[in-house]
């Protein structure tokens, strides 16, 4: 890729991310996080307070802090895929077909920069937004979590890291969606499949539960089918890795169960996911009559 | 003889069952400025579009200055107005140039920005939102869009359909003047009038097929020489300006009296209605 390229590509992903912002889907995302925040703060406030009065004078078996802290924080990295996942659909809704229908696409592409550099401009810019999003989010509300109850995760960074990589996934799910699919049509199937990969971590949690090799199974394959799944429950796991005695074993039996460690192949299956999804989101563009 | 700036040979498209051009064959010399006609549906957008890269032939070949259509050589010495398109609507005429020179690489800067908003006559309007212009001024910018970068070869989609009289006179100056810059254009239209006036070579395409060509004059031909003698009137039909004088000789001659000699020529619209068979998209 030349200057020249560089230098259109960049100014590709600088209006999508000015139009990004600019979307009113953007500000109604800015606005739920704010609200989210705040129940947070408040949700976290009351949950420290509650349990330190309920675990007075026990604290030798099960640390509560701990046990609260990674509760509520676990609950918060849902929350933040949520959101992320739904501004890095926003963000790449309608992005080939819905654009090339409404005459938005065409003066673009006709220019040298090539639908490549464009398509891949294009998911670069969803893609920093929405992974800026929850990472920063994602840190609010781990300060919250240690303000209202001076608790840390594990792992602080791993998880942001993840959770920054899972919605890039989604953001390249959704340009492949936007490439053969209308814009309602994308928005409903893209969620679905959002919808799926969190269903196929809840089996394997179930499945941990009632020790089901058979679901938690399903969950793993479903994990790597849909590998922004595996990096939300590894980013979970990351939470309490270091959390060991009754604690760790009760955190088990919650919303960590089935959760597993990210080893190498799964960050680096995560990478060949979004480049082979990138990889065919481009050709499917490249052979679209405008 | 220097090479065609557009060169179409035998440009076939299908649409699953449906051939929207089945062996079209077209040049574009440098400076020419060619008017496609053909009714809706006969695929000059098609055409237009293959051009420019945006949809792919199903057969032949389409080449600007030698390039292959698409190739990013091709594309970056073409400039494309689209019959429909649209803006991002919180760019300012001046942002929606700058987003182009930067797409193209052109190093005009705010001069050529100027410049252009200017030539489509738009020059007090660089800061207005493209959703606060009307169609009529979003066309014009979008002609100013097409032609950031000084490109060879320009490709117009029905570039005047939103306008008004005034914008048309503004659309039909300002190709001349960029005709007179040695600038190709290809223009899709529907006015024939606009065409007859200011194109140098028509082409009429009806059902994918490249029905008529040539120059305005050439289309329209010697219609009639209509003579009224003292016996009635006379009509010598495929005559024209030049048989007139020995065909008025061989009437008075003959002993006829000749009271008036009118030289009648078919107009483009005979011309594109006997072409196009009475088709209509």
């Amino acid at each position: 890729m030349n200057a020249t390229a560089l230098r259109s590509a960049a100014t590709v992903v600088a209006l999508s991310m000015q139009e990004g912002i600019r979307r009113r889907v953007f500000l109604a995302v800015l606005v739920l996080t704010l609200a989210f925040l705040g129940l947070y703060a408040l949700g976290a406030h009351f949950a420290f307070r509650d349990v330190d009065e309920f675990a007075a004078g026990e604290t030798e078996i099960l640390d509560p802090h701990a046990f609260t802290g990674a509760t509520i924080f676990g609950l918060a990295m849902f929350a933040t895929l949520f959101l992320g996942a739904v501004l890095a659909v926003f963000l790449t809704l309608g992005v080939v077909r819905g654009d090339a229908e409404s005459g938005l696409l065409q003066p673009i592409v006709v220019r040298p920069i090539g639908r490549t550099t464009m398509l891949l401009a294009r998911f670069a810019g969803a893609a920093l937004l929405s992974a800026a999003y929850v990472v920063v989010v994602y840190l609010a509300a781990w300060a919250i979590t240690k303000a209202t109850g001076d608790w840390s995760p594990d792992h602080l960074l791993g998880p942001a890291l993840g959770l920054a990589l899972a919605v890039a996934i989604i953001a390249a799910l959704s340009l492949l969606a936007s490439t053969v699919l209308s814009v309602t049509a994308q928005g409903i199937v893209v969620f679905m499949v959002f919808g799926a990969g969190l269903t196929a971590g809840l089996l394997a949690q179930i499945g941990n539960a009632i020790n089901s090799d058979s679901l938690h199974t399903i969950g793993r394959v479903a994990s790597w089918a849909l590998p922004f799944e595996g990096l939300y429950a590894a980013g979970l796991h990351a939470l309490i890795s270091g959390t060991s005695g009754l604690t760790g074993v009760v955190l088990q039996l919650g919303p960590f169960g089935g959760s597993e460690a990210a080893g190498p192949e799964l960050i680096a299956w995560a990478f060949l996911y979004l480049l082979g999804i990138l990889a065919l989101a481009a050709f499917v563009f490249s052979r679209r009559d405008l | 003889m220097a090479a065609p700036v557009l060169a179409v040979s035998q440009l076939h498209k299908r649409y699953g069952r449906q051939e929207a051009l089945a062996g079209v064959d077209l040049e574009v010399e440098a400076g020419q400025l060619v008017g496609l006609l053909g009714p809706n549906g006969a695929g000059k957008s098609t055409l237009t579009k293959i051009a420019c890269g945006l949809v792919r032939p199903s057969a032949g070949t389409v080449e600007v200055l030698g390039r292959r259509a698409g190739s990013p050589q091709a594309r970056a010495a073409l400039g494309y107005l689209a019959e429909l398109f649209r803006f991002p609507g919180w760019l300012s005429a001046a942002e929606l140039l700058r987003f182009h020179q930067r797409l193209v690489g052109s190093d005009g800067g705010a001069a050529e920005r100027r410049a252009l908003l200017d030539l489509v006559e738009l020059g007090d309007a660089a800061d207005k939102r493209v959703e606060a212009m009307s169609k009529g001024m979003q066309q014009r910018l979008g002609i100013a869009q097409a032609l950031v970068g000084s490109p060879r070869l320009l490709l117009l989609d029905e570039p005047t359909s939103a306008l008004d009289p005034v914008g048309r006179r503004i659309v039909r100056e300002l190709l001349e003047e960029l005709r007179g810059r040695g600038v190709s254009v290809l223009l899709n239209s529907h006015l024939l009038s606009e065409v007859e006036l200011i194109c140098d070579h028509v082409a009429i395409i009806a059902r994918g097929r490249l029905v008529r060509a040539g120059t305005p004059q050439e289309l329209a031909g010697p219609g009639a020489v209509v003579v009224e003698t003292g016996s009635g009137v006379r009509s010598f039909e495929g005559a024209g300006r030049e048989e007139a004088p020995a065909i008025v000789a061989e009437l008075v001659a003959a002993g006829e009296s000749v009271y008036r000699v009118e030289v009648q020529h078919s107009s483009l619209e005979d011309v594109y209605l006997e072409a196009v068979g009475g088709q209509t998209g």
